[in-house]
């Protein structure tokens, strides 16, 4: 297929813009050392502004625009219902400071919520509040940490984290002052050795993704289990990538003390071209003391909100978290069932091993074994051509495909890491498949040179970042010097 | 796909996971149709009363605002909301000009330079606004209003066990329930990284001495801004901040039960190198014309890792669209005269309420935006309980958090009330027994 996606030259709002000055006697009831006498943003009739943004939009692509394997990003089709019902004003305009008796509805949901993740991840308690997938490791560590002190373990200020971990995990870690110990990986897989000696009196936590980033499940994860606790050390889960394993095994029934889990991932809540997201945490029994305040309480026939909480570690962010959100991904549960989600997991692995086998003869996916949800390929092969991995990803725009997750992680050179999910077809992925293979065999102009098709031309991104302009004022200063 | 695979059940494709940690199956309910999910969750969520169902007087930086129809249509535009991040910059042009488009508003209203797509709200905002602060200036105290929401320096205390920042309260005057600048004085030393205050502060009171304030101030200052008031109060970068945060959901989304929200976080060009977040930046395509990419990426998470501004990685983006949208629709003079609405009706409903016998509206003296402090001479509790009876939400009740305000609660107004709507509540407010 060939695609051609629209192309404007939509100029900015600003550049629309006529100067206004505010009238003054408008002011009168600002406070004098307050009033604001300028104020330059465009004034255009709505249809106006409304083309323009619709414009925009079709020069943006969406899973409903085409195939988007992003690998670790689990973007599978979002269903229409849920957006349906969280614009309903018994959603949408409630404000979170209502006395309880008032929102009850929606305390039912992020309770059943909870109940509904607490069982899919094998944990025994789980808070809503934490507004990404980042910050749910952040509320993990500071979870882990609460314990450690209340244990008499201030000296474990070491967080043990593999090479195929993401970015997030050190940054988490980095945020609260931790100390990181990087393990290499052996054969795609966590090297149980080198974990043995890694760990010890001042580990507070290993973070683990399994499967991991390769999309190879941890095979000795029960071992590593063993060894983090007999440390004394707790058990992380990176829950990017729980979809591959919905209803086969769990986070909690791997050993696991904490894990956090991304809706926009595995409960398929719109990720908005970059965001909300909602990153609830599970955990043990043992760290149920120092969750976020405040706690859902129900006790047969209310809900409530409890605040008194010694131990807790306080709040991560404002009210309860994203609950337009987490609402989407209780209607996303709700119409699965256990019959449903199980079927996603098998969908998900499936596709993902069937698309490895299609693409394995002409670009290598390093490391044996099974894949999960996602593999990684290496475009390493075509450099030989002069070409490389972000070439091949920009040429598969014009082939109506969004590119998959490239240069990560760092182990595979030339990373192309592709995560199909079970909402796709045999046909898309094909479609995918002979597109890659296809644009293997191009001339490596033609590589070099894409895409062609998208609305505008290779970007040149070092030159953004050497003079960055990030708003108009930035811009009319820069034209000015 | 099993055939080509070599494999004859799917159950194959799991055998890399050991039988010790096998699970059989999920302990849930079986799926349901749409149609069934869509009654089911309907009818749990009638058991809301909303804005809609219920006059609602509640703010404390979530604010109801109307918000036009044009905004909700473009943000559930799907080329929007079901992209991921704009890591491919050529399939992703609409996204990242909307964003860098809301970038340049947010400059516009708060005088600074550089902001970046979003945080996930105020309160991790001023998280991360405080961690820039120590990044900044290598100090660790932050010094933060006695008047501020409780979450806010609940959370603050959360980002702040990284780095062991010690976070001080500044008192406000009694009189004004505006910043007590000889506390502040007292409080600011050498070790002050950031002062930090909001305008309007929690009481809803402008803080009239900003510029008193910068001059106190060795350190840093940080702005907690509302935007819509940004439309006729002066941009904080015109009165000395270095750092602008706020809650952008008054801009065109919804209160959604506290999220998603935007946090709003600007700042100074010389500071840009150590801001957290995406920004979005403008740049040339292969062909020279003009094009939008994500930009200064070396400051985030997935490359700079543990030395990263911020583990930010989602982020609250298509809110921010809808801000965008919000502004440009509603426009300059549009944005101006909500603004000025909002401050009329809170003053006028102050006064109905002051009105009344047992009430006493505002308790503190000078300008206020959408929301201000009702005292009542009975305990607040019955007052609180009575108007829920009478179908009317009162205002957000003190007595926990500010025991020293005695029967106090903050009681917001915006143009979503209507007449009927204030004459409801004054009713309710007399009939309390």
């Amino acid at each position: 297929m060939t695609y051609r996606q629209a192309r404007y030259d939509e100029p900015l709002l600003c550049e629309r813009m006529r100067p206004s000055t505010v009238p003054k006697g408008d002011l009168l009831d600002v406070p004098a050392s307050l009033r604001r006498e300028t104020l330059a943003l465009p004034d255009l009739p709505e249809h106006e502004v409304v083309r323009h943004y619709t414009r925009l939009s079709q020069m943006n692509f969406g899973i409903d625009t085409g195939f988007y394997p992003l690998g670790s990003c689990t973007m599978k089709f979002n269903p229409k219902f849920a957006e349906e019902l969280a614009r309903l004003p018994d959603m949408a305009r409630v404000h979170p400071e209502q006395d309880p008796s008032t929102v009850q509805g929606i305390l039912r949901v992020l309770y059943e919520l909870q109940e509904a993740l607490a069982r899919i991840s094998g944990m025994d308690a789980v808070t809503l509040q934490p507004a990404a997938g980042a910050q749910g490791e952040f509320t993990g560590l500071l979870l882990a940490r609460a314990h450690a002190l209340d244990h008499g373990d201030g000296a474990r200020t070491e967080v043990v984290l593999p090479d195929t971990a993401h970015g997030t995990n050190f940054a988490s870690a980095g945020m609260l002052g931790f100390q990181i110990r990087e393990l290499p990986s052996k054969d795609g897989r966590m090297d149980v050795k080198a974990l043995e000696q890694a760990v010890g009196e001042t580990t507070l936590a290993l973070m683990l993704t399994n499967p991991n980033t390769l999309g190879i499940f941890e095979e000795e994860v029960v071992e590593i289990a063993r060894i983090c606790h007999d440390a004394g050390a707790l058990l992380y889960y990176d829950g990017a990538n729980l979809n591959a394993i919905l209803g086969k095994t769990s986070p909690g029934r791997m050993g696991f003390d904490i894990t956090h889990i991304n809706t926009h991932k595995t409960f398929t809540t719109p990720h908005g071209g970059g965001g909300p997201g909602a990153g609830p945490v599970g955990v043990k029994k043992a760290l149920y003391p120092y969750l976020p305040v405040p706690i859902l309480t129900f006790d047969g026939k209310r809900y409530g909100l409890e605040w008194d909480r010694p131990k807790s570690i306080g709040k991560v962010r404002a009210w309860f978290g994203n609950a337009a959100v987490l609402m989407r991904a209780y209607a996303y549960i709700l119409s699965q069932g256990a019959d449903g989600l199980e079927r996603v997991a098998d969908r998900a692995v499936l596709n993902a091993n069937y698309l490895r086998h299609r693409i394995q003869d002409h670009l290598p996916v390093p490391f044996r074994g099974l894949r999960k949800h996602e593999f990684v390929a290496s475009g390493e092969p075509l450099k030989a051509k002069g070409v490389r991995t972000l070439d091949l990803a920009k040429r598969l725009m014009d082939y109506g495909i969004h590119p998959p997750t490239v240069y990560f992680p760092h182990l595979v050179e030339e990373a192309l890491m592709v995560e199909p999910t079970e909402t796709e077809s045999k046909e898309t992925l094909d479609a995918f498949a002979d597109a890659v293979i296809r644009i293997t065999k191009e001339d490596p102009e033609l590589l070099r040179s894409a895409p062609h098709n998208a609305s505008v031309a290779r970007v040149d991104e070092v030159q953004a970042a050497r003079e960055p302009i990030l708003s108009w004022r930035m811009w009319q200063k820069a034209k000015g010097a | 796909m099993l055939r080509a695979l070599g494999l004859t059940s799917v159950e194959e494709l799991f055998a890399d996971i050991p039988a010790s940690v096998r699970t059989q199956g999920l302990d849930l309910p079986q799926g349901m149709s749409e149609q069934d999910v869509m009654r089911h969750v309907t009818s749990i969520l009638r058991h809301n009363r909303s804005a809609e169902a219920m006059p609602t007087f509640l703010g404390a930086g979530l604010y109801d605002h109307f918000v036009p129809a044009s905004v909700r249509a473009i943000a559930s535009r799907s080329e929007f909301y079901t992209a991921y991040t704009p890591y491919q910059a050529e399939l992703s042009q609409g996204m990242l000009q909307s964003l860098w488009e809301y970038q340049s508003f947010i400059c516009e209203l708060t005088g600074m330079d550089a902001a970046n797509t979003s945080m996930y709200d105020a309160s991790t905002a001023l998280g991360e606004a405080a961690l820039m602060a120590h990044r900044i200036t290598g100090k660790r105290q932050i010094l933060i209003p006695t008047a501020l929401h409780w979450d806010k320096k609940a959370v603050l205390r959360s980002y702040a066990a990284g780095p062991g920042l010690e976070i001080e309260e500044v008192v406000y005057d009694p009189e004004t329930g505006t910043l007590d600048e000889d506390a502040l004085r007292a409080a600011v030393g050498e070790d002050t990284a950031a002062v930090y205050v909001e305008n309007p502060n929690f009481f809803g009171r402008f803080e009239e001495e900003l510029e008193e304030i910068r001059s106190i101030a060795p350190s840093l200052l940080i702005v907690g801004a509302n935007p819509i008031a940004l439309a006729v109060t002066k941009a904080p970068g015109d009165l000395g901040a270095d750092i602008v945060i706020g809650e952008g959901q008054a801009l065109g989304n919804a209160m959604n039960f506290g999220g998603p929200l935007i946090g709003i976080f600007a700042c100074r060009q010389e500071h840009l190198r150590k801001m957290p977040g995406r920004v979005i930046g403008i740049t040339k395509d292969a062909n020279g014309d003009r094009a939008f990419c994500m930009t200064l990426q070396t400051r985030e998470q997935h490359i700079r890792r543990e030395r990263a501004m911020s583990n930010i990685c989602t982020n609250e983006a298509l809110m921010s669209v809808a801000a965008a949208v919000h502004i440009a629709v509603l426009g300059a003079s549009g944005l101006r005269r909500v603004a000025l609405d909002n401050l009329r009706r809170a003053k006028r409903l102050a006064d109905r309420i002051d009105g009344l016998d047992r009430y006493t509206a505002p308790v503190f003296d000078g300008g206020h935006f959408n929301e201000f402090v009702v005292r009542s001479t009975i305990p607040y509790a019955s007052v609180h309980r009575t108007l829920l009876e009478k179908g009317v939400h009162g205002g957000l009740p003190l007595r926990t958090r500010f025991p020293e305000l005695g029967e106090a609660a903050l009681f917001a107004t915006t143009e979503v009330h209507t007449e009927a709507d204030y004459e409801h509540l004054l009713h309710a407010l007399e009939a309390v027994p």
